[in-house]
């Protein structure tokens, strides 16, 4: 074979090590460099898609205010921490918007609901999940129109024994092949708008600097 | 040690095609080829670290020793994915949010560092850049044509969502072919991407043999023209 005599000190293990240790090092500079690049890019990107998916969840008239600005901490029933996006019109809260999850059929689907004052649905977007491609996906909003349903829709509307896929003796539709999706999906919806009925005092609190802690005692007031 | 272009990208794109003669990279490959689309983006992805690889592992090949080799070009595939992962985040961030997810298994496509060792390592530059190319190509043509089969097949759409890859000027591509169709889930799901792959195989056999009993027939009339004389 044309392979080439190798030299004697590349057969030491000094050398091997010293080879290897450079790749590392090489390896952290570039991944630093390429890091630092663009880490405040994809921060700005991320900011951006945010603002996106919460402008669609609620509707451009509920508010005048940057989404964005002064989000509110709260702790959902388990105990988790779940970050409020509120929406103000004068000084007064007129919309707000949160994530919820659910257990699909493969894995958490998680989602973003908007939500109006009163409490009712102003838009609802699957941001991310793991079902069954043509069949589960159905509930992204670009490959079918299912999750507009339930714009419009409250806690007591439908009451809380319809808020079921038909095949439960719900009211709402199910793809064909996929039942355990849109459950899942009806599921995460409903706990949202509990969330909302458990915590609406600090929900409505109108954001001051110090949101955080007002909203917090809101909380304790209402308990 | 050939550095014949016309040899390297016959061998990519066919003879030594990664899916088609090596059967390498198939988690990728049964992963993502629900559609066309996202067959022909991973393609591009995979035929993107294929060249930078091959490019940085012939560069450095005068110096990697034959026992540490494969750490090194496990560490320089591993690099460049992360790299291509950063920068499209950042820069094609809507191409990103469709591929996103598929870019990680790149690393998982021994296809990759299989050039790497069988060729990038033995080669110069130029060739091993060609070689990438080559052999991605090939590979994005197998994950195009199974993702199609799939998708048809499976959901009755061709390169749906192409306009989310390569932009809005190619919504032509998206077509429907069956309308109301209630979509077959067994070849959407990865079983159905194994069964799919076998009949590609096969179809890939059938289409040799002919070619060789084709070459046979158009030899066989110069042997007996040749032997009449006599």
């Amino acid at each position: 074979m044309g392979t080439p005599v190798e030299p004697q000190y590349r057969k030491r293990i000094g050398y091997q090590a010293m080879l290897l240790g450079g790749f590392s090092i090489l390896a952290t500079v570039m991944l630093v460099a390429g890091n630092m690049a663009t880490k405040d890019v994809i921060l700005e990107r991320q900011k951006e898609d945010l603002l996106a998916s919460l402008e669609e969840v609620v509707p451009a008239e509920h508010y005048d205010n940057n989404l964005l600005d002064n989000p509110l901490q709260l702790e959902r029933a388990t105990g988790d921490p779940i970050t409020i996006y509120r929406g103000t019109r004068g000084k007064q809260v007129s919309a707000m918007a949160y994530e919820m999850s659910s257990q699909g059929y493969a894995g958490e689907i998680r989602l973003i609901m908007g939500l109006d004052a009163q409490g009712k649905v102003l838009g609802v977007r699957v941001l991310s999940h793991a079902e069954t491609p043509g069949l589960g996906d159905k509930i992204e909003v670009r490959k079918d129109d299912w999750i507009l349903d339930f714009n419009g829709l409250s806690l007591g509307n439908p009451p809380r024994e319809k808020w079921k896929v038909k095949k439960d003796g719900g009211q709402f539709d199910a793809f064909s092949g996929a039942t355990i999706t849109p459950r899942a999906v009806l599921k995460a919806i409903e706990n949202g708008l509990v969330f909302y009925k458990e915590n609406s005092a600090a929900l409505l609190q109108p954001p001051v600097t110090n949101t955080d802690t007002v909203a917090r005692s809101g909380v304790n007031n209402d308990e | 040690m050939s550095s014949n272009y016309g040899r390297i990208a016959k061998d990519g794109i066919w003879d030594n095609n990664i899916v088609f003669a090596q059967t390498l990279g198939l988690c990728p490959l049964l992963a993502v080829t629900g559609t066309a689309s996202n067959g022909l983006g991973m393609g591009l992805a995979s035929t993107v670290v294929m060249i930078a690889s091959g490019l940085l592992i012939s560069l450095f090949r005068g110096i990697i020793t034959p026992q540490v080799r494969i750490p090194v070009f496990v560490l320089i595939i591993a690099v460049l994915v992360t790299l291509v992962d950063m920068f499209m985040n950042a820069w094609v961030h809507d191409l990103h949010k469709v591929l996103g997810l598929f870019i990680p298994l790149i690393v998982t496509n021994c296809a990759i560092l299989g050039r790497a060792e069988s060729f990038a390592s033995r080669n110069n530059m130029l060739p091993s850049l060609f070689d990438g190319l080559m052999m991605g190509a090939g590979f994005t043509l197998v994950l195009v044509l199974l993702g199609a089969a799939r998708e048809v097949l499976g959901s009755g759409t061709l390169f749906a969502n192409a306009a989310m890859l390569l932009g809005s000027w190619a919504s032509f591509m998206e077509l429907i072919l069956i309308q109301d169709y209630k979509g077959f889930l067994l070849i959407i799901l990865p079983p159905g991407g194994f069964i799919v792959l076998g009949f590609l195989l096969a179809g890939k056999r059938f289409v040799d043999r002919v070619l060789d009993e084709r070459k046979r027939l158009a030899s066989k009339p110069e042997d007996s023209a040749a032997a009449e004389p006599t």
